[in-house]
């Protein structure tokens, strides 16, 4: 398999890996969590250099899961014990778990060069040099073996328990009295993300995981109402992420995890700026929208008030209504063109005048709110 | 009347009992030796000024906080045995309305208790949640997410899929915080026809302007039981008194009301 090809393929699985329970952390407002792990596992390498009297990726690893899944249960334990909110737990425990493990260095491997990379080294321009040997057998790139693991341990994990995840992330008083222990749920998603996590750094770094973990979640969130279609958009826009950052590392000759996750990053920002439900435009447009026709209805009843009345011709000049409404005359303008395309409105020699069917709305309007000719009149 | 709900040896054909339940928050007891007994069939309220620990008691028997002391049976059976026979709608304010789940969703979440874990959903459960949309006049809206809902359409969506729980007994708290008075009506019709079916209803509730005409079984509480039983022999000047301590916040019309009362000696409620 080309080199360039197993970097692709180790960035769009640990996309989808990353996703799946960064769409339900996203939910639950952890999405700091993974970066947290990032620091929060540094006396989890540590323990793994000591025990093994040295260097040693295996055990760093297993140090590292380890203290990644104490470092969820600590979270947990101080939101229980103390009321502290989801993220603020997260703050108070992963830079007293990160100090922990700087203080055991200083004090004991102040002349080893041990930090978080030298297990974690994890950098998906390696990818395709490191291979996985079982015995004589070569199995081809680790990190293919550690992605698509993951990815297929993390489908299986929301396919399985869709229901119950949604249901208990929702509404976790409804999950506990339905037979769906939140607490359980909850273990045992924070479980994938620390395990998810530590596997992914060692494959792509953590910067990538911290990113893919949250951004593509993000915006998928933006694009839809419903949390099926949420998770496949989570995946779908790692996976495109992957490739635009693949694509882009290339044309520039950058880093790989930098521009995957600047490319994550573009999307988001594309989402908010033209997602159709959520974007930024969308709603700029929707209040446009609202508040043009509600001055079409305001223009309706002020023209159906004023033409019962003898000599107020004058009210129906063009001229005046920016006035009487107090208007802009260029909204004015918007509001009256707005009208006569609807086919609510004609203007004959400056003079405006309901037509039949502006006649008929005028009137239904009136009669729904008492307000309206009020609203007319002022 | 307080004797409806002391401990005795004849709980049998109670829907709820609850012995010395005491619940605490740090050192302060929330609820405290409260016993109650709620028989099956009734509309229950459980009424008491702010901070008188009315929601923490529904979460005591329904087994969701720790009791300190005490314990709780559900036609005689402890509550974990008996949660697929009860209903629970949580106050609206508990969940974030934001969720990516349109009405549907959440009634189908109705549905997930008697299904139990990894089994899914399928188009018995569609048509059972559609049938308790429906119910509750919200069909139309069946697609729409739930945050564009209004507040009087998402109780109904909550009162939907207590529905779909088909359970026994069901639990409300404070279903009419911020809903339209045509919604209040509606939802008190429903609770009345689950009543009517024997099914047994237990609501938090705060407005005594409106307790006498939707309830018949009233729990008074105010940390610490303060009377227990059928509504008409509870609802006294003297409980209430007892229930809101010098600080009275009932408004006046409820007392011109007991005040007929005593004259008219118990005519129906109407």
């Amino acid at each position: 398999m080309s080199a360039l090809l197993v970097v692709l393929l180790t960035g769009v699985l640990t996309a989808i890996a990353c996703a799946l329970p960064g769409s339900f952390l996203m939910l639950r407002r952890l999405a700091m969590l993974s970066d947290a792990i990032s620091h929060a596992i540094l006396p989890g390498i540590v323990l793994g250099y000591f025990l093994a009297k040295g260097p040693n990726f295996a055990l760093g690893l297993l140090g590292a899961a380890s203290v990644a899944i104490l470092t969820v249960g600590l979270i947990e334990l101080l939101q229980d014990v103390s009321n502290v909110a989801g993220e603020s737990a997260i703050g108070i425990v992963f830079p007293a778990m990160f100090a922990l493990g700087v203080l055991t260095i200083s004090r004991y491997y102040a002349n080893v060069h041990l930090d978080t990379d030298a297990v974690l080294f994890g950098n998906i321009e390696f990818a395709p040099f490191e291979s996985l040997w079982v015995g004589e057998h070569h199995l081809g790139p680790q990190s293919l073996w550690v992605t698509g693991g993951l990815a297929l341990l993390n489908a299986l994990f929301v396919g399985l328990l869709y229901k119950e995840l949604q249901l208990a992330t929702f509404d976790p008083a409804l999950a506990a009295t339905s037979g769906f222990s939140p607490r359980l749920l909850h273990y045992a998603l924070m479980a994938v993300v620390a395990v998810t996590s530590v596997a992914a750094f060692t494959a792509v770094g953590s910067i990538l995981v911290v990113a893919f973990m949250i951004v593509p979640a993000a915006t998928a969130y933006l694009l839809t109402d419903d949390l099926r279609r949420m998770l496949v958009l989570a995946a779908g826009c790692g996976v495109a992420s992957a490739v635009i950052g693949f694509v882009l590392a290339l044309a520039l000759d950058a880093s790989v995890a930098g521009a995957m996750a600047s490319a994550s990053g573009l999307l988001f920002v594309t989402a908010a700026l033209f997602s159709p439900s959520h974007g930024l435009l969308a709603r700029a447009r929707q209040l446009r929208r609202q508040r043009l026709e509600f001055a079409t209805e305001t223009l309706l009843l002020h023209l159906r008030y004023h033409e019962t009345l003898p000599g107020e011709e004058h009210e129906l000049e063009v001229a005046h209504l920016s006035n009487e409404l107090r208007w802009t005359p260029r909204f004015a303008q918007r509001v009256i063109a707005h009208a006569q395309r609807s086919g609510l409105v004609q203007r004959t020699n400056g003079h405006l005048a309901l037509t039949e069917a502006g006649r008929a709305v005028a009137e239904h309007l009136s009669a729904r709110t008492g307000a309206g000719l009020e609203r007319a009149r002022a | 009347m307080k004797d409806d709900c002391a401990q005795s040896h004849s709980d049998h054909g109670f829907a709820i009992v609850a012995d010395d339940v005491t619940v605490t928050y740090r050192d302060r007891p929330a609820v405290q030796d409260v016993d109650l007994r709620i028989p099956p069939g009734r509309l229950a309220a459980i009424i008491g000024p702010n901070g008188a620990g009315k929601s923490t008691l529904m979460k005591a028997l329904l087994g969701l906080v720790p009791l300190a002391a005490g314990q709780v049976s559900i036609f005689g059976q402890p509550v974990a045995r008996q949660r697929r026979r009860i209903g629970y709608v949580p106050q609206r304010s508990s969940v974030d309305w934001d969720f990516p789940a349109t009405a549907l969703d959440v009634v189908m979440m109705g549905t997930y208790g008697q299904l139990g874990w990894l089994k899914r959903p399928g188009p018995r459960e569609r048509k059972l949640a559609m049938q308790c949309l429906d119910a509750v006049g919200m069909t139309a809206f069946a697609d729409r997410q739930i945050g564009q809902l209004s507040g009087g359409q998402q109780q109904r969506v909550f009162l939907a899929r207590a529905l779909a729980q088909q359970a026994d007994v069901y639990f409300l708290d404070e279903p009419f915080v911020g809903v339209d008075a045509v919604t209040e009506k509606a939802i008190v019709e429903l609770l009345r026809a689950l009543r009517d079916q024997g099914k047994t209803v237990v609501v938090v509730h705060h407005d005594l302007d409106s307790a006498p005409e939707y309830f018949d079984w009233l729990v008074l509480l105010n940390v610490r039981l303060i009377a227990c039983g059928d509504f008409r022999q509870v609802f006294t000047i003297a409980n209430l008194r007892r229930t809101y301590g010098g600080a009275m916040t009932a408004s006046i019309r409820h007392f011109e009301w007991l005040e007929l009362e005593k004259h008219q000696t118990s005519a129906p409620i109407s």
